[in-house]
């Protein structure tokens, strides 16, 4: 009993080591930029540039636009599949894992030769066109977080019964999906979409091989050019990370007190 | 109306087509991002700049740099996918049945969920702010304890600081995956090992790892999938000068290096089988161990 | 000394005393069962006789020898559990030879062992399937074959009934008692189930509260309950509460009504006591000699099938008694005034 427990401290502690050291060196370089002790001097220059906060900015407000869409293909899918198409679920599942299969370089690759200023949908050749590629393509780095979460949040409800009930009450489809079942599975979309969010955010492959600017992008362009506001960046890119995971552990636990209350 | 409807089959009854609008969009959405982008890819492969069939493209993967590019990067997915697992499984083993704080087993699995999907370009800097010529353990072992990192020829960007960097993210992974599995392993397995007469080692060997393997494995397939397509990570911390198959083909995409479409189409051609194999065989592997529940 | 002795048993969870200074000894072949509500510790005292919790005090002896400190899978212990904890990976056969297996038996030995075992369950044609793939009576019946192959010298079960269906139980619960009988293997029983305890035992241990509140043949524990919880607890029981007259002669009064039991009883005059009688030795209407006849009125009929649950009220208590249905006589209807009577041998009087 004791030995067991000597060697699961003993592997907890040497774990923490190996994640806690990249965590304080990395907060620990950030603050060095001034040679006379610790300083906020990088913080202080990478936050008042205005070309992180013109990226960081464009990546927020495409992280947002890709949790809407993703919601709007993922969630009447999973629904229709749980409750019409329960033969087309291996498929529909499959599916949504292969992002995780296909490295996301290749899918961007075949964006690049399918949507290109010689194609029929020449979507890179406008600012917008891209801007809606990159929409898409993180869409589809989230499908496989964004259907588990949903998909398991329509299992924990009685969707058939919810249905059928809104049925009777002469509620249309949008309105079944919209105010009955959407409510349902608040928690479960929310943590697919702080996990997105996550993930868009200083993602960097789709964006420098779309050429767009985004917070990603910009965090190399830094890497490479300065010493030590990368640090800072990464640290500002942790706590967002921290952030998004917080939120969800917060929601899936004020979910689970109301479904005691129930 | 209603017997009409019935006498129709049941995929084109108006019911059913609306329903069929329900997930039309999913369809549509996946063929545009997903499958034609991949397909066009695995096509041009076989295909030559104009337009016919060949073989030659793949050919071309055996140049010794395109090779030596795809050694390493199966290396590199390997071996951290290996030892993640090992490590995430000690981890994992630890919070389950290690008699720890119920607190930390949460903090941990939190942590975990943060640190796997702290990957890309601040990964890359944490570690070089870390590990680098100037980062904390650097100059941590040098002050207190005399050793020279740099000097034994150690260096964050080279292969060996690549996967360090890797575990991080997937060790994590690994812990969040098995924990559950471990978690579905019940008391009473053990015991009624026990009482037959079984040592630790025993049920570990005859019960225990037999009912996980299919995870273990599933998770060892997603790892090697997981660091095979990590590009963010690499570019960051090494730029270019670590050759990996997916620097090399972003370098391709770029146009960076030699501007042939159709050496970038079979590179990434080659990764979709890796990592296609990867799952392959862990589906294969699956089924054969699983013959216990289908 | 006892085969199986349980010698002045403690176990405390931090401050919670579960299993308070227990004792008991067990004859080899006798099946034994510990009966109690749940959290009452007999499934605690059964896990430290199996070696999965560390008594915090006391001793366990097994055959003379004592195995209070010896781990699990050195006492030749067969187990069975409640939810059926057989190894889903391995096929049938392999389960229940998983035990000669690991002691490094030879493969005939092992695969002949394993047929005989089927044999003894049943089961003889289902050696190949996996856990999944039988039903929970059968997998528990090849838990049992498991525990039983290496020839334990004590067999434990612990609610080996309770996830199964009602009349699975029933057929099962003989079927351990046929194997039971036939191998004559000592058997400790823990269960919930007062039915499963008294019909299928030589010995029920009442437990409450982390203490054996009653030890004693199934005849003895219905009828003879010695503790106000046992009586309760096992089988239906009107209890009534009365007034203690005179000790000596036996004489109580029931609100007040005097009733002479014709023993001597213990406490002193003034004395609040309960009654304890069973639904069945209370008779509708007048017997001869040697009864209290009490009189009240009919205050619920309860038509139950073969039997008839009718409560009346006397001296302001209510009484449950059973009587047999007959077609040619309706219950009485609600209201009746009746009398009642019951031997003064079947009025019990229960301490504390």
């Amino acid at each position: 009993m004791t030995g067991k427990r000597l060697w699961s401290w003993l592997a907890v502690v040497l774990g923490g080591l190996y994640f806690l050291l990249p965590l304080v060196g990395m907060f620990d370089f950030s603050l060095r930029m001034q040679r006379d002790g610790y300083s906020f001097e990088a913080y202080r220059i990478v936050l008042t540039d205005a070309q992180f906060q013109q990226t960081f900015g464009y990546s927020v407000g495409l992280a947002l636009l890709t949790i809407v869409l993703g919601i709007l293909i993922v969630v009447p899918t999973a629904y229709f599949v749980r409750l019409r198409f329960p033969g087309l679920r291996p498929i529909v599942e499959f599916i949504t894992l292969l992002p995780l299969v296909i490295p996301p370089i290749v899918i961007v690759f075949g964006y690049i030769r399918i949507y290109n200023t010689s194609s029929i949908l020449p979507l890179t050749g406008s600012w917008w066109g891209t801007n809606i590629l990159l929409l898409f393509g993180y869409a589809t780095l989230s499908l496989p977080y964004m259907y588990r979460s949903v998909d398991t949040g329509l299992r924990t409800i009685d969707i058939a019964s919810l249905t059928e009930a809104a049925q009777s009450l002469g509620a249309g489809w949008s309105r079944i999906l919209a105010i009955v079942i959407l409510p349902n599975v608040f928690v479960s979309v929310l943590s697919g979409a702080f996990l997105t969010f996550a993930i868009v955010i200083g993602e960097y492959v789709f964006a420098a091989l779309l050429n767009v600017n985004s917070f990603g992008p910009y965090m190399v362009w830094m890497g490479g050019n300065r010493a030590y506001e990368p640090s800072a960046l990464a640290v500002v890119a942790f706590i967002i990370t921290w952030a998004c995971m917080g939120l969800i552990q917060l929601f899936t636990r004020f979910s689970k007190f109301s479904t005691v209350r129930r | 109306m209603t017997t009409s409807a019935a006498s129709l089959p049941a995929v084109l009854r108006p019911r059913q087509v609306l329903n069929w609008f329900g997930v039309a969009p999913f369809f549509l959405f996946a063929t545009l991002f997903l499958i034609l982008p991949t397909l066009n890819i695995v096509i041009g492969a076989f295909r030559n700049a104009e337009g016919q069939a060949t073989l030659e493209n793949l050919g071309k993967l055996f140049s010794p740099s395109i090779r030596a590019a795809f050694w390493i990067s199966i290396e590199l997915s390997l071996l951290t996918a290996v030892l993640g697992c090992l490590f995430g499984f000690f981890i994992a083993a630890a919070i389950t049945l290690g008699d720890l704080p119920r607190l930390l087993r949460n903090a941990i699995l939190t942590f975990s969920g943060v640190a796997s999907n702290f990957a890309g370009v601040p990964l890359a800097f944490a570690f070089i702010a870390t590990l680098g010529r100037l980062g904390f353990v650097t100059l941590l072992l040098r002050h207190w304890f005399g050793i020279n990192l740099y000097g034994s020829g150690f260096n964050i960007v080279s292969f060996l600081g690549l996967a360090l960097t890797y575990l991080y993210f997937q060790i994590p992974l690994m812990v969040l995956i098995i924990t559950p599995a471990l978690e579905g392993l019940r008391r009473e397995w053990r015991e009624a090992a026990e009482s037959l007469g079984a040592s630790g080692f025993q049920y570990w060997r005859m019960v225990a790892l037999p009912v996980l393997w299919p995870s273990l494995l599933g998770t060892l397939a997603l790892l090697f999938a997981n660091a095979f397509g990590a590009v963010a990570t690499a570019i960051a911390l090494t730029g270019s000068s670590l050759s990996i198959a997916p620097i090399v083909l972003f370098a391709q995409i770029r146009g960076d290096v030699l501007n042939d479409p159709h050496l970038g189409y079979a590179i990434a051609f080659a990764m979709i089988v890796l990592t296609a194999i990867a799952n392959g065989i862990y589906i294969l592997l699956r089924m054969r161990a699983e013959r216990w529940v289908k | 000394m006892a085969f199986l002795d349980i010698h002045h048993l403690e176990k405390s969870f931090g401050a919670l005393r579960v299993v308070k200074d227990f004792n008991l000894g067990i004859e080899k072949g006798e099946f034994v069962s510990f009966l109690g509500p749940s959290g009452c510790g007999k499934t605690t005292v059964l896990r430290m006789v199996a070696g999965f919790e560390t008594p915090t005090s006391g001793a366990i002896r097994i055959d003379g020898q004592d195995v209070t400190a010896a781990p699990a899978n050195r006492r030749k212990i067969g187990m069975v559990f409640q939810a059926y904890a057989l190894f889903p990976n391995l096929t049938v056969e392999q389960n229940i030879g998983f035990g000669l297996r690991v002691a490094g038996e030879g493969k005939t030995e092992t695969a002949k062992r394993v047929a005989e075992m089927l044999e003894l369950i049943g089961l003889p044609r289902l050696g190949s399937r996996y856990p999944f793939q039988l039903s929970g009576g059968q997998q528990q019946r090849v838990a049992l074959a498991r525990a039983l192959a290496v020839r334990p010298q004590v067999l434990l079960l612990d609610e080996p009934l309770s996830a199964l269906d009602a009349k699975i139980r029933v057929s099962l619960r003989e079927e351990i008692r046929r194997i039971q009988r036939d191998l004559g293997i000592t058997t400790i029983f823990v269960t919930h189930d007062q039915e499963e305890a008294l019909s299928m035992s030589d010995r029920v241990v009442v437990m409450h509260q982390g203490v054996a509140d009653q030890v004693g043949t199934p005849f003895e524990i219905y009828n003879r309950p010695a503790t106000r919880f046992v009586a309760q607890f096992v089988g239906t029981l009107n209890l009534l509460d009365a007034d203690l007259m005179d000790a000596a002669a036996g004489h109580i009064r029931l609100g007040d009504v005097p009733v002479a039991l014709n023993r001597t009883l213990p406490g002193r005059v003034g004395d609040r006591i309960s009654l304890a009688l069973r639904p069945e030795t209370v008779a509708l209407g007048r017997r001869e000699h040697g009864s209290v006849v009490l009189a009240g009125h009919i205050a619920e009929v309860h038509f139950l099938g073969s039997v008839i649950r009718i409560r009346v009220t006397v001296a302001g208590q209510l009484v449950s008694l059973d009587t047999f249905n007959r077609p040619d006589r309706p219950p009485p209807a609600v209201g009746t005034p009746v009398e009642v009577s019951v031997s003064d041998r079947d009025l019990l009087v229960l301490a504390a």
